[in-house]
């Protein structure tokens, strides 16, 4: 098992977000989930990267306790941990006064300390994946999002995650851009890379994905092959019958 | 007009000599009162509430009162108060004080402006730095502080200008910088009296000093445009 949750609580002061949910993802496997803004689904996925810190619960990813029964590791473990998971922002956080080459390099050097003109090889080698090898000398604000979002997953791709999550990462797009990010996704899907996708967009999950878990007031309500899920009666009325 | 002439060069003497006083001034305000700013926008950032608060609170003083009182207040307080002059007599006990009172109030400026310009970069971007890794250190660095630095240079330009022109409130403890040297030949200096031109001739200075200066700060701000 590549990630395991169980039983994840999280409050916004008085308001509880998530309220003891499982959550399973096997190696290279892709998991879609779903559901109405403010259903926990964001909330989830920041808990899973440490972006936000569970009430109680347990998260193990990779054989690794990063939280147990809502005790977290130890500081100096926690990156060490979180570094099996990548994350693309639903607005990219692109280092806007960095190329697009150093916004692929700069951790690669200082966190996973590997040598300069390693770390640009191989930055050029997932820009060209994302389609955008000619763009490694371009400031973000000279892409359009789409390609923004393209060079926010190869980031997210040059630290070598185990588990690469994404959070609505369509949602700041025009369908055409979409179209171009979706593209980059489901070919990562094609190479099994394990994926966790918080998405809209209800086909594309239908499509790539090999479980779909849906979510609604902070509780999973159906989890299964997307066939099933997209039965389900309660999807049906939040999809409107897709 | 031929007095005029030939006051000219006496007076562009005594002037200079006043200014390189006035630029001393400026420049320690300015080495001391960057470094200092910062400690005191991690002092008024703290988690720790007392510091914080504390903090606000000397900042709140400093920038609500005249800097012309902090002035008299650090140059007389210690002597004629306390009866224990600490800043040495004569011209560089003077300049000991104003340089204190000074790089603190400017620092307190500076800190509020580092303040917003931290606090102006996205939440996104510390979060992108965590999930490739980074520690706290490092986002502060690698990630947020050029873009922090971008920010503040317009309203951190201001102040410098407007530092250029404060540093004649330090007349008030007769500190001999170019105001002072100016205002000299009414009573009498280096042979001439009631002369007032030269007082009026010192903003030629100002204005040309504080020209070059808008023009460096407008170039690094340029520099710093490479990307929105």
């Amino acid at each position: 098992m590549m990630l395991k949750a169980t039983n994840i609580i999280k409050n916004f002061g008085a308001l509880q977000v998530l309220k003891g949910v499982h959550m399973e993802i096997r190696q290279g496997e892709v998991v879609a989930v779903i559901g109405k803004s403010g259903s926990g689904k964001s909330t989830l996925l920041r808990c899973l990267n440490n972006l936000e810190k569970v009430d109680g619960g347990s998260i193990r990813i990779n054989g690794q306790m990063l939280v147990e029964n809502g005790v977290y590791a130890p500081a100096k473990d926690l990156r060490n941990i979180c570094l099996n998971m990548g994350y693309v922002f639903q607005n990219f956080n692109l280092f806007p006064h960095m190329s697009v080459l150093k916004n692929l390099t700069e951790a690669q050097c200082c966190v996973l300390k590997r040598e300069k003109e390693q770390a640009e090889n191989y930055a050029r080698e997932l820009l060209k994946k994302v389609g955008l090898a000619e763009k490694e000398k371009a400031y973000p604000c000279q892409l359009s999002g789409g390609q923004q979002q393209r060079v926010a997953i190869a980031r997210a791709l040059a630290m070598d995650p185990e588990i690469l999550c994404f959070d609505e990462p369509t949602s700041a797009l025009d369908p055409l851009l979409t179209q171009e990010v979706l593209t980059v996704i489901r070919a990562l899907s094609q190479e099994k890379r394990t994926m966790l996708v918080v998405t809209h967009e209800m086909n594309f999950a239908r499509e790539v994905a090999d479980r779909v878990v849906f979510m609604e007031e902070g509780v999973i309500v159906a989890e299964g092959t997307p066939q099933e899920v997209f039965e389900n009666e309660r999807v049906k009325a939040f999809s409107g019958g897709n | 007009m031929e007095v005029f002439l030939e006051q000219f060069p006496v007076v562009v003497n005594a002037l200079n000599e006043g200014f390189v006083q006035t630029l001393k001034l400026f420049f320690v305000t300015l080495l001391g009162g960057i470094p200092l700013g910062l400690v005191i926008t991690f002092g008024s950032m703290s988690h720790f509430k007392p510091l914080s608060a504390f903090t606000r609170l000397i900042v709140w003083i400093v920038r609500g009162s005249p800097l012309m009182i902090q002035l008299l207040i650090i140059y007389y307080f210690p002597g004629l108060v306390l009866k224990t002059p600490i800043w040495g007599g004569g011209e560089a006990g003077r300049f000991l004080a104003a340089s204190v009172a000074f790089i603190f109030n400017y620092a307190c400026y500076f800190s509020e402006i580092y303040r917003g310009g931290i606090q102006g970069i996205p939440k996104g971007q510390d979060e992108a730095g965590f999930v490739l890794g980074m520690t706290k250190v490092q986002v502060f660095f690698r990630v947020k502080l050029l873009q922090v630095i971008k920010a503040i240079v317009p309203p951190m330009s201001n102040e410098i200008i407007t530092l250029v022109k404060d540093t004649s409130l330090s007349r008030i403890i007769a500190l001999q910088e170019i105001i002072w040297a100016g205002q000299a030949f009414m009573k009498g200096s280096h042979g001439i009296s009631g002369a007032i031109w030269p007082l009026f001739f010192t903003a030629v200075y100002y204005l040309v000093f504080s020209g070059l200066l808008s023009l460096l700060l407008g170039k690094l701000e340029k520099k710093l445009n490479y990307y929105q």
